[in-house]
């Protein structure tokens, strides 16, 4: 795994602060060299080669970029990658089974929960940590929780009605 | 976008974190939550040449009560947990107002209380609340432990009392002497935006009459704004809608909002006087309840 900095031109190669860490994404163990100003999208992103969790506004605001860091949702656009050291993350690609959809996907799927999609990874890791926390959220427990998650097509509405889907789902495989 | 270059070292003890602080000086900064700091850093406010990442620290995630009733909240205590406190639900009902408030739930995972007082943003929730409840800050330094109240550790915008080498540990809210009431109001254009308006108001109240009273204000001046005027004129007496209107218009007086683009200078005034009688009306008569 490569990833390329930038080279201010007023330094050695050997002076730019690297770091080493070991973190897993989406249950594989994996060792990366991250200069520390990385972010932890980037790393998700260009490191790994995963591209489904999605950089929109990049300052905080959005939520397209939420990843799980220890099963709790995150701004991988707002942590710095080399603070992954010795944590577990989640991103969309961690959703499905080989064939198999995640009740959050079929419901999103089911439900229209998407139109440009570009939300939709960060709505499914916010959604997928509420219902880990509570499976059995009512409407509001939904807006709630993905108040921090912006989406400029849906209105919303069809958003929730996915999450509720995928919560009757898994309830009724549990 | 993303941050100039810097160093990062992630110690494991605090005397090593203040070492690491102390060789840095000025072009160190301590990295909690991140969720204010790391946007400022890619958008190039801020460039330190070390970050001191204290999220490695044992024993600092907690949030607590002393016997005596005094609530400690330590420098890695996240938002999100003092969302879910049972300590606050049943002790601390302007806490438990204002945790919900900040930021968005996703933020709120990784923020903490402890770095958005160190921030001193003036659109900063915590420290209104902190402020009206009186609280203190406890910083660690190669000079050992001191205690701040918050009204001096706040000395601006963006600017707190700490030295370069100093870590903020806790922030220490004293234990209410009579019965506890209030909460936190905040407008904001939607989840997650900075305050338009934030009222933080605590009352203590003994037999009938307001023993100690806090209101500060977010959002409506270059820093936090504690309405000492405004809490004074309630204490010595019953809280009544009159002392309430009175105690009102004075922290409406003591606001400094400007016209901006969340709201002109007469509306953020308004909802300063509206805030205060809101959370104070609730709290007469009925001084368990939470806001």
């Amino acid at each position: 795994m490569t990833i390329v900095y930038e080279d201010r031109g007023d330094e050695a190669a050997s002076d730019v602060p690297v770091n080493r860490i070991r973190f897993s994404i989406n249950g594989q163990k994996k060792i990366a060299e991250v200069e520390p100003r990385l972010l932890l999208s980037h790393l998700i992103r260009r490191g790994l080669g995963l591209t489904g969790t999605h950089m929109g506004c990049d300052t905080t605001n959005c939520g397209a970029c939420t990843v799980l860091v220890d099963g709790r949702p995150v701004k991988s656009c707002t942590m710095l990658a080399v603070q992954a050291d010795g944590h577990a993350i989640e991103t969309v690609e961690g959703l499905s089974g080989r064939s198999e959809l995640h009740p959050l996907q079929e419901g999103f799927k089911q439900e229209h929960g998407l139109q440009c999609g570009f939300c939709t990874p960060g709505m499914m890791m916010a959604a997928k940590a509420l219902l880990t926390e509570n499976p059995n959220p009512t409407e509001e427990d939904v807006r709630w929780a993905l108040s921090g998650n912006l989406c400029r097509c849906t209105g919303y509405q069809n958003i929730v009605k996915s999450v509720l889907w995928a919560a009757d789902k898994l309830r009724s495989q549990s | 976008m993303y941050p100039s270059r810097f160093r990062y070292e992630a110690p494991r003890s605090i005397a090593e974190a203040i070492s690491l602080l102390h060789e840095g000086g000025d072009d160190a900064k301590v990295l909690a939550g991140g969720q204010s700091l790391v946007p400022l850093m890619k958008l190039r406010f801020a460039s330190p040449e070390l970050i001191v990442d204290i999220n490695n620290l044992p024993g600092l995630d907690y949030h607590q009560e002393d016997p005596d009733g005094t609530i400690r909240v330590g420098a890695l205590c996240r938002h999100a947990d003092l969302e879910r406190s049972a300590l606050l639900k049943s002790k601390q009902p302007v806490m438990r107002a204002a945790a919900p408030l900040i930021a968005d739930p996703i933020v709120r995972n990784r923020g903490t209380l402890v770095g958005s007082l160190c921030h001193a943003d003036p659109q900063g929730d915590w420290a209104s609340v902190v402020t009206a409840l009186g609280g203190h800050v406890i910083a660690l330094g190669p000079d050992g432990r001191r205690a701040i109240p918050i009204t001096e550790f706040v000395t601006g915008p963006f600017q707190n009392a700490l030295a370069p080498d100093e870590i903020a540990v806790e922030a220490v809210i004293p234990a209410p002497k009579g019965t506890l009431a209030g909460g936190y109001l905040k407008l904001e254009r939607r989840v997650g935006d900075f305050a338009t308006v934030g009222v933080a108001a605590a009352i203590e109240t003994s037999g009938d009459a307001v023993t100690r009273a806090g209101i500060a204000l977010t959002g409506v001046g270059g820093s936090t704004i504690s309405a000492t005027d405004a809490s004074q004129s309630l204490i010595g007496r019953p809280l009544t809608a009159g002392s309430i209107a009175e105690a009102a218009d004075l922290a409406a007086a003591a606001a400094r909002p400007r016209t901006d683009h969340r709201g002109s200078a007469e509306y953020k005034r308004h909802m300063v006087r509206t805030f205060v009688v809101r959370i104070l009306g609730r709290t007469n008569g009925s001084v368990e309840r939470a806001a």
